[in-house]
């Protein structure tokens, strides 16, 4: 009896538990999501309804306002256009490389392994810094150039690492195999071994392609001339300059504030091309970042 | 690599100039044999030297009076007095005490969240509503810093930010978030919060489900509650990758996330967010002061370097794991 009673006593426990639990993750998920939200809803909605709503989400009466004023100047298509070549060429540029990269290291054969892994790890525990880096783009050139973007951060070591331990747990017999076929060393990596490898090269593709389209810092580094911004650039313009200050706290005088559909509008349209491959990231991504966090 | 290494030091003294050349001519025909693999790996290298090797040389301009139409080479030496000026300065101390604040948010505000979540969420038996939940908490991590601060902005600003127009209906007063420097600690930590908590679930998740279910059948029949199972079943099994995790944590105290701040940063609020990066972009940068910046950028460098050595250490004598 007295067993029975715990039994239950546990049951009910469990379940007032379970119910707590599931509420709380629930509302965890929420606040995670609302501002999202709040930002599409409200770029879809009037002015009015704004400033008559307190706290909209789903606006009442649907308008494509902000997005035709925002889409109807050049600049936000020359953003955009610029953000898509920076990340599609980067992506192809970085991953050629990294493979390449990660490739060669993987070989476990090769004469002096050990002393090009530490070179590279090594960049990750200590760099230049920002001064010395921005000279070394100075002089090599790529000021005011869109490679800029890109160059600079051909290979990032992070990814090079998990690329590279993706080819050394290919099982080695691939290799010999082909090696007696008498296929060349890139023709092995080429033929057999991209091949084999693709979901991990996808994963690491969009690792890069993420960074590349968030890429923000470099463009405020490297490029003076804003007509070759990316759109990340020009929304944080679109709404400092509607929050009526800039970085030095010198307040904008000269140019009438945006209205707030129109900042909403520019953060989704900077934002919606993450979210269509957000399913292919949660997929790769969360396996990526396993893999990095424990063999990187 | 270790294949030859190993003999070549034990057998040192003893092989004859015939065995070493021989011994030379076969490494010689390893290296050449993978010729296409240097091939292969040398634009990465050249990647590496050229813009990751050669910063760290151009650090030397710490020590010069750096102008650029003289160079790296033209320059005049001027011994440790950018280093001076930064310790002697009182902006040091500021950014010191904003460093090691902002650091103490991460530690003690940020850091416990993500283990939370996952222990809630490994509660979760219904596999469709974990990996709902899982979707919607991991979507911020993939939205730039400047998406997560514009979001912010246009929800905490004066003039019809949701977050004021709420306040102002509860009848409170409104609130100059962004131009505060009490919020901006709270803000900072928010977002962090915001953009990571979720996605930080992730190893904890991974460690967690390496527990033996037949763990908790056995706590259950001793009558022990879901919390005590909890305490006392799953939090013990994750022990060593926190443990990990926080020291890796402490060792990167001064990366507190460059691109964050620098977006947070106005003129009311520096005092309480300067760190050393955005000192470094402010003082080189935009006030042209190459070697000074370079010379606290340098010293940034150095601290963090020794810091993530020792932490790294730490970590591998706790779990044989460390990041590199």
């Amino acid at each position: 009896m007295k067993q029975k009673n715990q039994a239950t006593r546990i049951s009910v426990g469990s379940k007032v538990f379970d119910v707590i639990n599931y509420t709380l993750l629930g509302l965890i998920g929420l606040i995670t999501i609302l501002p999202f939200i709040h930002v599409v809803g409200s770029s879809f909605a009037t002015s009015a309804e704004i400033a008559s709503t307190r706290f909209l989400l789903f606006p009442t009466k649907f308008t494509l306002d902000a997005y035709r004023f925002i889409f109807s100047t050049d600049t936000i298509f020359r953003a955009l256009g610029i953000s898509v070549f920076v990340t599609f060429v980067g992506t192809i540029w970085s991953m050629f490389f990294s493979i390449l990269t990660a490739y060669g290291l993987s070989r476990r054969d090769l004469v002096g392994r050990r002393a090009l892994n530490f070179l590279i790890v090594f960049t990750m525990l200590f760099n230049g810094g920002m001064i010395p880096t921005f000279l070394v783009v100075q002089q090599t050139g790529l000021l005011n150039s869109l490679w800029a973007l890109i160059i600079p951060v051909t290979i990032n070591a992070f990814n090079m690492i998990i690329l590279r331990s993706f080819f050394m747990n290919l099982p080695q017999g691939l290799e010999e195999s082909a090696k007696i076929d008498g296929a060349s060393d890139f023709g092995i990596l080429f033929r057999i071994v991209i091949p084999v490898s693709l979901p991990s090269i996808a994963t690491i593709s969009l690792f890069y392609a993420v960074t590349y389209w968030n890429t923000y810092m470099h463009a405020i580094l490297y490029l003076s001339d804003s007509t070759k911004w990316p759109v990340q650039v020009l929304l944080r313009q679109i709404v400092v300059l509607a929050s009526g200050f800039n970085y030095d706290g010198t307040a904008y005088t000269d140019v009438p504030p945006p209205e707030v559909t129109i900042k909403m509008a520019t953060i989704v349209v900077a934002t919606v091309p993450v979210l269509l491959v957000y399913p292919f990231l949660q997929k790769y991504f969360a396996k990526g970042a396993l893999l990095g966090s424990v063999k990187g | 690599m270790s294949s030859i290494v190993v003999p070549k030091l034990k057998a040192k003294k003893k092989l004859s100039a015939v065995d070493r050349k021989r011994r030379r001519s076969e490494l010689w025909r390893r290296i050449k044999r993978n010729k296409m693999i240097y091939l292969m790996i040398l634009p990465g290298i050249i990647y590496f030297l050229v813009y990751r090797y050669l910063p760290m040389y151009g650090l030397i301009i710490s020590f010069q009076d750096y102008k650029p139409y003289l160079g790296i080479t033209g320059s005049p030496w001027v011994g440790f007095t950018h280093f001076e000026r930064l310790f002697t300065s009182p902006e040091f101390w500021t950014i010191f005490r904003n460093t090691l604040t902002l650091f103490a948010l991460q530690i003690f505000v940020y850091f416990p969240i993500p283990i939370i979540i996952s222990l809630m969420l490994n509660e979760v038996r219904h596999s469709l509503y974990k990996r709902g939940i899982q979707t919607l908490i991991y979507i911020p991590h993939f939205m730039s810093w400047v998406v997560i601060v514009s979001i912010s902005f246009v929800m905490l600003t004066l003039d019809g930010g949701i977050i004021n127009s709420v306040l102002e209906s509860l009848g409170f007063a409104k609130i100059n978030f962004l131009m505060s420097a009490e919020w901006f600690r709270p803000i900072y930590i928010i977002q962090v919060i915001w953009r990571e908590a979720g996605w930080g679930t992730i190893v904890f998740l991974a460690a967690i489900t390496a527990v033996d279910p037949q763990l908790y059948e056995a706590a259950k029949i001793d009558g022990a509650n879901r919390f005590r199972q909890i305490w006392h079943i799953t939090l013990p099994a994750i022990r060593s990758v926190i443990i990990v995790l926080l020291i890796l944590k402490i060792g990167n105290v001064l990366e507190l996330g460059f691109e964050h701040v620098y977006l947070l940063l106005n003129a009311s609020n520096r005092n309480v967010g300067e760190i050393f990066d955005t000192y470094v972009y402010v003082a080189g940068l935009q006030q042209g002061q190459f070697s000074y910046s370079a010379a606290v950028g340098f010293f940034k460098g150095v601290v963090g370097l020794i810091m993530v050595v020792i932490a790294n250490r730490l970590a591998k004598a706790f779990n044989e794991e460390g990041i590199y």
